[in-house]
């Protein structure tokens, strides 16, 4: 079972309940998947032990002895990684998408590809019931989707995974989410919690996933918002993380509320059979 | 010659000046001869990246010898450079500010330094 936690935007508590859910499972992955701003690292403590692999990805090379400045590749490439200026062909390794089309469009075999080093996977299996995956990409690289893929190769599909993805609803959110078998939103009851939660609702029902709501930050007199949203949409509201001062304080020293508040645990494990039970 | 600009509309010499390089509604191409602007639409000013390399490669289309923007960013400024093409960074109101102001010699061309620190820019 592999389960991706979700949010419109970031800053909404998509950490807490990652990392709270996988601390409360047995047998579990948490894959963190918000490449460019890990942070499930801060309530796992991992030690990494100095091991990592690399992530690569092929960027065109431009043999200009061969190039005739035809332009064929700067028109082709639809993410502006190329550019013809003065008679050479310049390469931007960070906006480049890897597609390799270039290299197969060139008509004088000009271009070929080589290796270039985007992001690192780390991981922590010493933590027993929980094995931790964490996906970093380099900074000033824009394309986060190779690292997210190399990440999701990890999967153990005997183990119950968690994946903590980047917030929003661009294509690294989805391609944390596409394989999964169900994914949790998490929303606060603002109105921006609301319109960030539409967003993601619409990305959910376009890539055809099983999905619920959990409401963080909550409090009686301002969930309305969300719920009356919920209702009106079918949409399961699978928990409710109240806007509580110990919750805060220890996610403020970088705990996991799972750990100190007994109450919890049950909680989420209660979440995910229920979850078990809509996936089925 | 011509200079390139970033606009947000397309309404002539009287066009607002758009700070954003790459993500401008407009690209101006005006001549400083006769003072005639042209416009072309940015087909890409919400692209997600790449906008700036693709403003800078319309520019070295149209053979302009500077562009006159509030932002450029690191990409579209090697692409510039790369073209010899001269940048000025400047926050006007109108296009024709602008040309003024770089016909006057009041705008300080970016990435020409005194001690020469750009390493691997050609200097132009
Ligand atoms: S397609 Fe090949 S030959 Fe044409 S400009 Fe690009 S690299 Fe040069
Ligand atoms: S590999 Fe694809 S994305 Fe990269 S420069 Fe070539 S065409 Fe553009």
């Amino acid at each position: 079972m592999i389960i991706t936690v979700l949010s419109g935007k970031g800053g909404t508590g998509k950490t807490t309940v990652a990392t709270n859910l996988a601390l409360s499972l047995e047998n579990v992955q948490l894959l963190d998947a918000d490449v460019e701003e890990p942070d499930a690292c801060i309530f796992i403590k991992p030690d990494f032990a100095d091991e990592y692999e690399i992530v690569y990805r092929l960027i065109p090379v431009v043999d200009e002895a061969k190039c005739t400045a035809c332009r064929k590749c700067v028109d082709f490439c639809e993410y502006n990684a190329l550019a013809l200026m003065l008679d050479s062909i310049l390469v931007f390794p960070e906006i480049c998408h890897s597609c390799g089309g270039c290299a197969r469009i060139c008509p004088v075999g000009a271009i070929s590809e080589k290796e270039r080093e985007i992001g690192k996977i780390k991981w922590d299996h010493s933590k027993r019931p929980l094995e931790f995956w964490q996906g970093e990409l380099n900074i000033g690289e824009e394309s986060p989707v190779p690292v997210i893929e190399k990440l999701k190769e990890h999967i153990d599909p005997e183990k119950t995974v968690i994946i903590d993805a980047q917030p929003g609803t661009t294509c690294p959110a989805i391609e944390a989410a596409i394989d999964s078998d169900y994914c949790i939103l998490v929303t606060e009851p603002t109105p921006f919690g609301l319109n960030d939660l539409r967003m993601a609702v619409e990305v959910m029902r376009e890539t055809g996933k099983n999905f619920g709501v959990i409401i963080n930050r909550s409090e009686d007199e301002y969930d309305g918002i969300i719920e009356e949203y919920c209702a009106r949409e079918g949409i399961d509201i699978l928990l409710k993380i109240p806007f509580a001062k110990e919750i805060a304080r220890l996610y403020s020293k970088g705990i996991s509320f799972v750990e100190e508040l007994p109450e919890w645990k049950p909680r989420f494990q209660e979440l995910f059979k229920k979850i078990e039970g809509l996936v089925r | 010659m011509l200079i390139g600009i970033s606009a947000s509309d397309n309404r002539g010499l009287d066009a607002k000046m758009d700070s954003r390089f790459g993500r401008a509604n407009f690209f101006a191409i005006v001549d400083t001869e006769n003072m005639e602007a042209r416009f072309i639409e940015n087909s890409a000013a919400s692209a997600d990246s790449g906008a700036g390399v693709g403003a800078a490669q319309l520019f070295a289309d149209q053979n302009v010898a500077a562009v006159i923007s509030g932002d450029f960013g690191p990409k579209a400024f090697i692409a510039l450079k790369t073209a010899g093409i001269e940048l000025y960074s400047y926050r006007g109101s109108t296009i024709r500010e602008a040309v003024e102001a770089y016909k006057n010699g009041e705008l300080r061309e970016l990435g020409v330094s005194s001690n020469n620190g750009h390493a691997g820019f050609r200097q132009v």
